[in-house]
């Protein structure tokens, strides 16, 4: 395996950090947003949160992506394969991450909240400066751990036409019948950038560890 | 003058139970008020929904003058006030609770300006400042950047009334401060709240510590079942003859505390 290949590789490894980064951060709004919805006294706002945690939950993300890259065609929306890519990922990780994140919220001491309201806070102020900020530390291991698996799960969207880091040592390896250095550096690529979510995770960790020692 | 909280008969229901059953209460301005009772009569209710923080069933509950939470309509209706106006009313109160419910994302002095910049828009710089002088009011100034969980539980709950006092409150509402802590803690949390009161706060507590209700409120209340069974200066209440009841419930809740009276 030549350096030329590897810089290939290292170029398609671009494109999959950009749409697991764009698609870790949307899905993690998207998240919040949904375990909110989930935890509302509103019957109806509860049950659509989980509806969705449920729907994108139990569908294969690769059916998904095929879904939604078939879907918007009909309906008259025409979109770019990585645009597509993006909102399956996003849409999935964001119903895993509303999971972990409604765990926090639910163990939020009441106390807590409270606490704010005698303070004078409106429920939005409560949500932004209280429950929003206690949750994602209660939550930060399993949302970094959900993050990582986004970035393997990009993986998949070659099936709508996107040349990311996998499909490019696919080609590249059917072109030069290399498989099996090609998938080694491809696997290695996966395993550097699964390492820096983690140490981005353990780095937010301590930096919002409220002094617990 | 009006007083500084009125209690009109107050009723809260939870499901079946009804856990306070018609209470009347006035608290007037600079009174330090001490609710007792056994474990279950309704104190912590007759507190929140003195905040607001439990809705009462029925009844009203002013302060100042004004109504919180409830106010009769035009045609005398129980009518919901909006949350606006519950926020404004409610400015007037702080409270302390038994579990602290500290911010533990947040320093000792970030938890006392969080408010102060969030909800009353002062500057970070200003806010920091006034955080700084309840912190030393409280002994913690040297404390101001740990995190509550750096913190003794009496610690703790000297923050949490700092965050309470910061906030400049006409009335303080503490739901048994010191119910959670160490016994050799409870010290420094009664303190601050005695030189509270020799300021002329005005303060409802609900406490176990009879010794403090005995020397420092000058109103004592026992709620027993719901009721408001007896209320009186502490000679009244605590003097001879005693009510059964009361005197039913230092024996058996009390023992540390009726030997001080005794
Ligand atoms: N949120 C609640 N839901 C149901 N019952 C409650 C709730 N809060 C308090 N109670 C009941 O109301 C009664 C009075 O409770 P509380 O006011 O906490 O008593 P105290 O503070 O005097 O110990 C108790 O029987 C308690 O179980
Ligand atoms: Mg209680």
């Amino acid at each position: 395996m030549t350096w030329q290949l590897f810089q290939l590789l290292v170029t398609a490894a671009g494109l999959t950090v950009f749409i697991s980064a764009v698609s870790i951060m949307i899905a993690l709004v998207l998240g919040t947003i949904v375990s909110v919805v989930t935890l509302s006294p509103k019957p109806a706002f509860a049950l659509a949160g989980r509806t969705y945690i449920s729907f994108f939950r139990g569908v294969p993300l690769l059916v998904q992506l095929l879904l939604i890259y078939n879907l918007l065609p009909v309906m008259g929306i025409d979109l770019p394969g990585i645009v597509a890519a993006i909102i399956g990922l996003s849409l999935c990780t964001a119903a895993f991450q509303a999971e972990n994140l409604r765990g926090a919220f639910a163990s939020l001491p009441r106390g807590l909240v409270e606490a704010a309201e005698m303070a004078g806070f409106s429920a939005a102020q409560i949500l932004r400066r209280v429950r929003v900020p206690i949750a994602f530390r209660l939550a930060l291991p399993a949302l970094a751990n959900e993050a990582i698996f986004t970035l393997r799960a990009s993986s998949l969207v070659s099936v709508v036409g996107v040349v990311e880091l996998t499909r490019t040592a696919q080609d590249l390896a059917s072109s030069t019948f290399l498989p099996l250095q090609l998938f080694a550096a491809a696997g290695l690529l996966y395993l550097l950038l699964s390492w820096t979510i983690a140490a981005l995770g353990h780095v937010m960790e301590r930096r919002m560890r409220w002094g617990r020692v | 003058m009006t007083a500084a909280v009125i209690v009109k008969a107050l009723r809260k229901s939870f499901g079946a139970t009804e856990v306070l059953r018609g209470i009347d209460l006035e608290v007037a301005a600079g009174d330090v008020t001490c609710i007792i009772g056994p474990s279950g009569s309704g104190k912590s209710t007759l507190l929140r929904c003195i905040a607001f923080l439990d809705q009462a069933t029925d009844g009203y509950v002013f302060v100042q003058g004004e109504p919180l939470g409830f106010a009769p309509d035009a045609s005398g209706a129980r009518a919901r006030l909006p949350d606006a106006r519950v926020r404004d009313v409610r400015a007037k109160i702080g409270m302390v609770f038994q579990q602290f419910n500290l911010w533990p994302h947040r320093t000792a002095l970030g938890n006392v300006t969080e408010a102060l910049t969030t909800v009353r828009g002062i500057a970070p710089a200003e806010a920091r400042e006034r955080g700084l002088a309840q912190l030393r009011k409280v002994g913690l100034a040297a404390h101001a950047d740990h995190f509550p969980a750096q913190l003794s539980g009496g610690q703790q709950q000297r923050v949490a009334i700092a965050r309470a006092l910061a906030l400049e409150p006409q009335i303080m509402l503490f739901d048994e401060p010191t119910s959670s802590l160490d016994p050799e803690l409870t010290g420094e949390v009664l303190n601050v709240m005695r030189a509270l009161a020799s300021e002329g706060m005005t303060m409802i507590v609900v406490s176990h510590e009879i010794g403090f209700a005995a020397s420092v409120a000058n109103r004592i209340v026992f709620l027993d079942g719901g009721k408001l069974l007896l209320n009186g200066t502490p000679k009244e209440v605590f003097g001879q003859p005693r009510h059964p009841r009361l005197e039913q419930f230092l024996e058996t809740y009390l023992d540390r505390g009726a030997a001080i009276l005794a």
